[in-house]
């Protein structure tokens, strides 16, 4: 009886030492994985930095009036009057 | 050997007990009063004297929880040009006792922030009980680094978001726009700001002395982004229909205009634009009323607009037919001590002419045939005194009189759209329920929106009132300026006088509602200029000021849309002809620049 007894104290003091290591354990991967989770979010949103300034770049260059202008002053570009367009049956 | 070892004398005896036992233990005593005596010193000197520092030192230390900013999300516009985008921008903030400690460093930092040193010395001691100011929102990263590289203690930086519009003005009255702290406060950005904003998560971090964080350690809330909204507004028939518009506006010198474009087969708004407008990058700069969307908010009294649905009341009414003979001679009636003319006599027409010349004397002589129940029920199935249900903030419902109350006087004036109130968008959405064979839909400003149709008029009916609007853009008609070539359009002008004091004067709202192609639908546009001539003399009809507006725009809105021309006056045959072929309109091409003469 006495040999069950201290068996079982004995596993049972392995597994509270085992379970507290691993929560240190796990906690310790927990901030580990944070970590490197916040590093990720940091270059996700460096990234989307970039793409909305890309983005606004751009809508800026292609914004229509500018495309307007450089068509009918640089390029000399006319709409052409309804009586020079010709229109093909298929 | 000692003779007393063998008997070692009782302790007593060998050591005599203390004289004074009692000294002993006062001894004693003391030693413990002088400890406890120090320890309770101690615990006054941490607990009372310097509990500040402690406190302060603790608070300094510990784990804080921070907010984790989202980004708003992205506007779209139905081909996926981004018309609203938020980017980081860096907020410097400052713990004020911390920073007046190295107030030798503040013209520094003021010069940094680009503010002015005094201003910024006086706000730290206004506010020097508390621990975070602002020091200034919203800098450039660059600039931000700048301040932060000058490492003050006690400054600090917060990344939040600032929007940009990079389509300006064009689009300034359907986006509207958001505050400092990045939430809407006009516009879609306000009807869609719980989609548009997201939730910002929260983390635990710990801090140093400073402020700095040193290491996340935990997230507490996962940040949920900010969704991006994709709109049924098309940016280049927007961009087209804005400056036609601010054109017409400028050379008829008029106050203000309104354009609506909706695609007839799903409801959805591809256009709403209003002059005058503003520049949502720098909203403090504009005039308040500037910042109006028209088109929604603001109502006018539709003019000859409505005579459409007159007719189509006359026409379910099973009293009247599109060739009813009608005399509207000698162009001026008398009822109830009112005159009502019409431009000049048009002598004995019928129904459908009447329209095409706009008889003001015609559609009263109609309505006093037709009970005011069954007016009032055709203009409200029409959506008119109602919302239209777009969902945008501040949506004018525009004012629709019960029937009960309508003398023959009300019912002729309705039936040439005075006496009621109406937006431009109740306007398009009406128009677009004639060209959809009676259908109508509430209008939309998302793309893809599930957008029912609901039957108000018999699709018969609905056919024979297009086919006189069709008579209106001819060169019989009031907008033979509305048509576009290659296409067959249906319309109405309107001129309605402004209601000003009290009483009308002789300042004009000018409007054109227009369908095109009209054999087979798919825009509605209507203009609605308002003032035009500046109040002395200049042109003010629908037909002179808001047509031209409406073939300007949809010519190019066709070309753009690829919309198949319906009434091709003359077909390429492949003989030899003077202009180069490669320039057809059939193969619309958005490469192209405008489809408008300067």
């Amino acid at each position: 009886m006495k040999m069950i007894g201290a068996l079982a104290f004995s596993v049972l003091l392995l597994a509270v030492m085992a379970s507290a290591i691993a929560v240190v354990w796990a906690r310790h991967q927990g901030r580990v994985s944070f970590v490197e989770l916040t590093q990720l979010q940091n270059q996700r949103d460096a990234l989307n930095v970039d793409f909305g300034r890309l983005e606004l770049e751009q809508a800026t260059w292609a914004a229509p009036g500018r495309i307007e202008q450089i068509a009918r002053g640089q390029l000399g570009m006319i709409t052409p009057a309804p009586a020079q367009v010709e229109i093909i049956r298929q | 050997m000692n003779p007393r070892a063998p008997a070692p004398p009782p302790l007593g005896s060998r050591r005599p007990p203390t004289p004074n036992p009692r000294k002993r233990l006062l001894l004693v005593l003391a030693v413990l009063v002088l400890a406890s005596s120090g320890l309770v010193a101690r615990a006054i000197d941490l607990q009372v004297i310097r509990k500040q520092f402690y406190q302060d030192q603790g608070d300094a230390r510990f784990l804080r929880e921070v907010p984790i900013p989202v980004s708003r999300g992205t506007i779209f516009d139905r081909n996926g040009v981004p018309l609203a985008v938020s980017t980081p921008v860096v907020s410097i903030w400052a713990n004020p006792a911390e920073l007046l400690e190295h107030a030798d460093q503040l013209p520094e930092l003021a010069k940094a922030l680009d503010v002015d040193a005094a201003e910024l010395g006086k706000r730290l001691q206004e506010r020097s009980d508390r621990e975070f100011v602002y020091l200034r929102r919203q800098m450039s990263p660059e600039a931000a680094q700048d301040v932060l590289a000058l490492n003050i203690p006690g400054v600090n930086s917060q990344r939040e978001y600032k929007r940009y519009y990079p389509s300006g003005a064009v689009m300034a009255h359907v986006l509207g726009f958001t505050n400092i702290d990045d939430r809407g406060q006009e516009g879609l950005e306000l009807a869609y700001d719980g989609w548009l904003a997201g939730k910002p998560g929260l983390k635990r971090v710990i801090r140093d002395r400073l402020g700095r964080t040193v290491e996340d350690v935990e997230q507490v809330r996962a940040p949920v982004p900010g969704h991006d909204l994709t709109l049924s507004i098309d940016s280049r028939i927007q961009y087209l229909a804005y400056t036609e518009l601010a054109r017409a506006i400028d050379s008829h010198h008029a106050s203000s205009g309104s354009m609506v474009i909706l695609d007839v087969p799903s409801g959805e708004i591809l256009a709403m634009v209003n002059v005058p407008s503003y520049n949502p990058n720098a909203i403090d700069a504009s005039a308040p009323a500037s910042r109006r969307n028209r088109a929604v908010t603001d109502v006018v009294e539709p003019g000859s607009t409505m005579k459409a649905f007159t007719v189509a009341t006359a026409l379910e009414s099973g009293k009247w037919t599109p060739t009813t003979p009608l005399d509207t001679s000698p162009g001026s009636m008398e009822l109830g001590g009112h005159i009502i003319r019409d431009t000049h006599n048009h002598g004995l027409i019928d129904v459908t002419h009447m329209i095409t010349f706009s008889s003001d004397v015609g559609a009263s002589k109609i309505s006093l045939t037709l009970s005011a129940d069954q007016m009032w029920d055709m203009l409200h199935r029409f959506g008119f005194g109602q919302s239209t249900g777009s969902g945008f903030p501040g949506e004018s419902t525009g004012y629709l009189p019960v029937p009960r109350k309508w003398g023959d006087l009300v019912k002729a004036t309705i039936s040439y759209g005075y006496g009621l109130n109406v937006t431009p968008l109740q306007i398009a959405q009406a128009y677009s329920g004639l060209a959809d064979g009676g259908r109508i839909r509430e209008p939309s400003f998302v793309k893809g929106a599930d957008n029912p149709a609901h039957a108000v008029l018999d699709p018969r009916i609905a056919g024979e009132v297009m086919a006189m609007l069709r008579t209106v853009v001819s060169p019989a008609g009031t907008a033979p300026d509305a048509a576009v070539a290659n296409y067959s359009v249906a319309g109405k002008t309107g001129t309605s006088h402004i209601a000003s004091g009290g009483g009308y004067v002789n300042r004009y709202f000018s409007l054109f509602a227009g369908v095109i192609p009209a054999s087979n639908p798919r825009l509605v546009g209507v203009v609605v200029v308002a003032d035009p001539g500046g109040g002395n003399g200049g042109a003010y009809y629908g037909g002179l000021v808001s047509a031209p507006v409406f073939s300007e725009v949809m010519t190019g809105a066709m070309r753009l849309l690829d919309v198949p021309p319906d009434n091709v006056q003359r077909w390429y045959t492949g003989a030899p002809q003077p202009v180069t072929p490669q320039i057809s309109a059939a193969t619309a091409d958005a490469r192209k620049p405008r489809e408008t003469e300067p």
